[in-house]
């Protein structure tokens, strides 16, 4: 590992390229990273905190008992006023993520449900911890499995943004020996005022702290590739037109970065305020308002680029579900599975994928939540193959073998 | 030094004077004992903020919810654009964005500027422990009486009391929603005289319920540790002890209130314990009883401590001895603290400069280390927003991150290099801070060396030293033919100092 950034500040220096970035770099290094990344996709994963609730992203409106447990936030059935929009016998999409529709349509959206991990727990911050480790049950895994990828893979010579965090800090799951970025926002991404860049990186390549010092060449190197190739000042394509909502000035980001063609592999993003324990609503609410932005977010996103979705796989997921019966609040506690969303290159979707087994009986785990029938590693296991392709997915996630889901083909 | 960048935000030129004029050793006495200490003159600053001033209710009755605001002058709430107008039509400090402000603005010259530095910095790390966030529905009507009510007085004193103040605060009830946590089927219609009409909205509310949340971060996050030996089972029965304990109208009058119909008067069992049927309110404090006094509270709470004072990592002997103290101590605070800092750990190699910042020590630490002061006005706000750590509105239960890797990364480092250029250069209006004057030494790296000292109040690495006398190096015009040279920019040194990874560690 510790050889490889080294080389590449020497490559990237030594030519000049660092003053013009990637964006415009001439054919053949374009070339020269292409194969190097071997036609490989980038991952996106859009991480939902504090628990969303599946039962109402894609709701089981062809399952009486859904009704039963959930008198005032069920989801009318397709057709109503406020009504579900129909996905199959059994799901509608709920109708705030109506933007999500024509994709859905076309075949690059697909939905994963009742998918969780097992042996995990209903604490939020250990529910996330093990979703972005990998590793359930065991808090010693020190790596994220984004990160457990990235040491498998070849490192490309621009490497700058090739795994990013479009948050303020890097999560659990890009976390360890590969090099990542966190950048909040692109367009606050450079240092004011004339040599300052030189000097500060001189100041941390010179770091005593050697977590200063690898960080400090990570940001340095980013913050010429991204004044080089403008990213910030990059417009939305086909007419994409993105929210004001954190979550779509990230995607935004991140389409800029695809489009700059700077060797993007992997982005990590993260919204919150899923955890609706009062007052979660219905067609109209809270969690309607969240999942508004999520799906025009989406949207906006998937428009923007065009036929380079093929070549971008975004998945979204969150720790765990909710209680299938509304508490006495009308909302929902802290549960087991909950749905995942597969949008993009390489998805077989317009299908629900899963095992259904209802809201009653088999369907139930410890007679309160809905019971996980599909592990969240199989599907991160398959968007790895259709992306990444690590060459040992189970050093990715030790001791995992699950059922195959498919929604890859 | 070590002592001023642990107990406090960073040495400031006064803290440094005033530690080696008293000792070490009595200046720690001293700030555990904050009443001893004098801090006239930054109380006296923080006279002005009315609404730290008032009670809760008084601030619900002064700065009424933006969107009610909104309807009563005829705009759409849900507009983006409703914010600005309101702005156009209403002075600031009429909107609830006011109390906010003056809440940071209050933290902010405290962290710089008190003498009883170690109060604040105690202060942050409890409500971090505790935390609840602005944006929660009434919360941040109630955030200004949380800290200095229930978090304040109880710095020093027993766990338990703090953690009884804790669980009886309006702020904590709304956050975790123990609030609006009832016994099973509890109805609300029940509660009004025969035939008397039922409110509207209390219609819509129906039946309550239990509601686990607050009884799972009290296990979880104030207590026990999430490896504490809990399991949901008792995170149900805790959530039935603490059924209604609740909130006197909540967005009226904000004061914490025991509703004894809403309270599930059955016996309870919790960690092999029973509680017997009747109990009523005592059942929590019940509760709070056994947590206070449970050895992994004591772990929990010590190795929290240790990583908080010491290392990130804190060595597994120490955290054992302060969680017999701990215990020996039945939860005295302030015998954990002095066993902390007397600790040879504390006083290790390994523990010197051993720590990342997080943004708030960072940006209050280069403000003192320049002899600055603040008034805590929106720049210095927005930095550290920016830095990604906007105070009081960590979302998740667990408050911000203590530990450095989640801070250390490119993004935030390069908003830290721009805010420690912005601020040596004046560009954060609110906050002043004294530049080293420029000196004449005898050479370019005696001339360093002199600012240097001014600033970080320590010596330069030999590698850092060189990398700087380049980047600060003479250009053609510098040097007159009589060898006269330009004396240094002391701005631009200062800016290239605090943003140094040096200044990153403490």
């Amino acid at each position: 590992m510790s050889a490889h950034p080294l080389d590449r500040r020497f490559f990237l220096k030594s030519t000049g390229l660092a003053l013009l970035g990637l964006g415009f770099a001439p054919g053949f290094l374009r070339r020269a990273v292409a194969q190097e990344t071997n036609g490989r996709r980038t991952l996106v994963l859009v991480f939902l905190r504090g628990g969303a609730d599946g039962l109402s992203l894609v709701p089981p409106v062809g399952d009486a008992a859904y009704y039963a447990a959930r008198p005032t936030l069920a989801l009318p059935r397709p057709g109503a006023d406020g009504g579900a929009l129909k996905l199959d016998a059994t799901f509608g999409l709920h109708p705030a993520l109506s933007s999500l529709l024509p994709s859905w349509q076309d075949g690059s959206l697909a939905v994963v449900h009742a998918a969780g991990l097992h042996g995990a727990t209903r604490s939020h911050f250990d529910a996330q911890d093990f979703c972005e480790t990998g590793t359930p049950g065991l808090k010693t895994t020190q790596d994220g499995w984004l990160n457990r990828t990235l040491q498998q893979l070849p490192e490309p010579s621009a490497g700058a943004f090739r795994a990013v965090a479009l948050q303020g800090t890097l999560p659990r799951s890009l976390q360890g020996a590969a090099q990542a970025v966190a950048v909040e926002g692109l367009n606050s991404f450079h240092i004011s005022g004339k040599g300052g860049l030189d000097s500060f990186e001189a100041l941390y390549a010179g770091a005593v702290d050697q977590a200063m010092r690898s960080t400090g060449q990570e940001a340095f190197e980013a913050l010429r590739a991204a004044a080089s190739a403008e990213l910030s000042q990059s417009p939305p394509q086909n007419g994409a037109v993105y929210g004001k909502t954190p979550l779509a000035r990230r995607l935004q980001d991140t389409a800029r970065l695809v489009r700059a063609g700077v060797g993007l592999e992997v982005v990590a993003t993260e919204m919150g305020g899923w955890d609706t324990h009062v007052g979660e609503g219905g067609s109209t609410g809270q969690l309607a308002n969240r999942l508004r932005e999520l799906g025009d977010a989406l949207a906006a996103f998937a428009k923007d680029l065009g036929p380079r979705l093929a070549n971008v796989t975004v998945v979204v997921m969150t720790e765990f579900g909710r209680t299938v019966r509304e508490n006495g609040n009308r909302g929902t506690d802290h549960g087991t599975a909950s749905a995942m969303l597969a949008l993009g290159g390489g998805v077989h979707g317009g299908r629900v994928y899963g095992n259904w087994r209802g809201l009653d009986g088999p369907g139930l785990f410890e007679n309160r939540d809905l019971a996980i029938t599909i592990d969240v590693r199989s599907v991160l296991s398959e968007a790895l193959r259709a992306t990444l392709r690590p060459p040992d997915l189970a050093a990715v996630f030790p001791d995992f073998s699950g059922a195959r889901v498919g929604l890859f083909g | 030094m070590h002592v001023l960048n642990r107990l406090a935000y960073g040495p400031s030129p006064a803290s440094l004077a005033e530690v080696q004029k008293m000792g070490v050793e009595a200046w720690v006495l001293s700030q555990l004992h904050p009443d001893s200490v004098d801090d006239q003159r930054v109380e006296a600053k923080l006279a002005h903020f009315r609404s730290l001033q008032m009670t809760t209710a008084e601030r619900l009755n002064t700065y009424e919810p933006e969107g009610k605001l909104a309807k009563e002058r005829g705009l759409d709430p849900q507009d983006p654009e409703t914010r600005a107008k309101l702005l156009e039509m209403l002075p600031l400090s009429a909107l609830p964005r006011q109390m906010g402000l003056e809440l940071v603005a209050a933290k902010l010259i405290r962290a710089t500027e008190s003498r009883r530095q170690l109060q604040e910095v105690l202060l942050d790390f409890w409500f971090n422990h505790f935390n609840v966030a602005a944006q929660k529905g009434a919360v941040r009507w109630m955030l200004a009486s949380y800290e200095q009510e229930a978090l304040r007085p109880h710095l020093f004193g027993s766990f338990r009391a703090l953690l009884g103040a804790v669980a009886h605060d309006p702020a904590m009830l709304f956050y975790l929603d123990n609030w609006t946590s009832t016994r099973e089927g509890f109805d609300m219609a029940a509660l009004r005289p025969a035939g008397a009409p039922l409110p509207k909205k209390l219609a819509a509310v129906g039946k309550l319920g239990l509601n686990e949340n607050y009884a799972r971060e009290l296990l979880e996050l104030h207590t026990l540790g999430v490896d504490g030996g809990y399991t949901q089972a008792d995170v149900r029965e805790v959530a039935r002890c603490f059924t209604g304990w609740g909130i006197e109208k909540p967005r009226q009058v904000g004061t914490f209130a025991f509703h004894p119909r809403a309270h599930d008067p059955g016996e309870k069992h919790v960690l092999g314990r029973t509680i017997p049927a009747g109990g009523g309110m005592e059942d929590g404090e019940h509760i709070l009883d056994l947590l206070a006094a449970h050895p992994a509270t004591a772990h929990f709470l010590a190795r929290k401590l240790a990583q908080k004072f010491i290392a990130d990592e804190p060595p597994p002997a120490l955290v054992e001895r302060l969680a017999q103290t701990y215990l020996a101590s039945h939860g005295d605070l302030t015998a954990v603290y002095l066993a902390l800092f007397q600790s040879p750990e504390f006083w290790s190699d390994q523990a010197f400069n051993g720590k990342t910042k997080t943004p708030l020590e960072f940006a209050v630490s280069a403000v003192r280390a320049l002899g600055g002061i603040t008034y805590g006005d929106a720049p210095l706000i927005k930095a550290l927003d920016g830095m990604g750590e906007p105070l009081y509105r960590a979302q998740p239960p667990t408050g911000w991150p203590e530990v450095a890797a989640p801070w250390v990364n490119a993004g935030a480092l390069v908003t830290r290099i721009n805010f420690a250029l912005a601020l040596t250069a004046g560009r954060i209006p609110g906050t002043e801070v004294s530049l080293p004057p420029g000196v004449h030494a005898s050479s370019p790296g005696a001339e360093l060396d002199a600012l240097a000292r001014a600033v970080l109040h320590q010596q330069l690495s030999e590698t850092t030293r060189a990398t700087l006398l380049r980047a600060v190096g003479h250009g053609e015009n510098d040097v007159m033919p009589d060898g006269e040279t330009r004396p240094m920019d002391p701005a631009m040194v200062a800016g290239l100092l605090l943003g140094s990874p040096e200044f990153q560690r403490q």
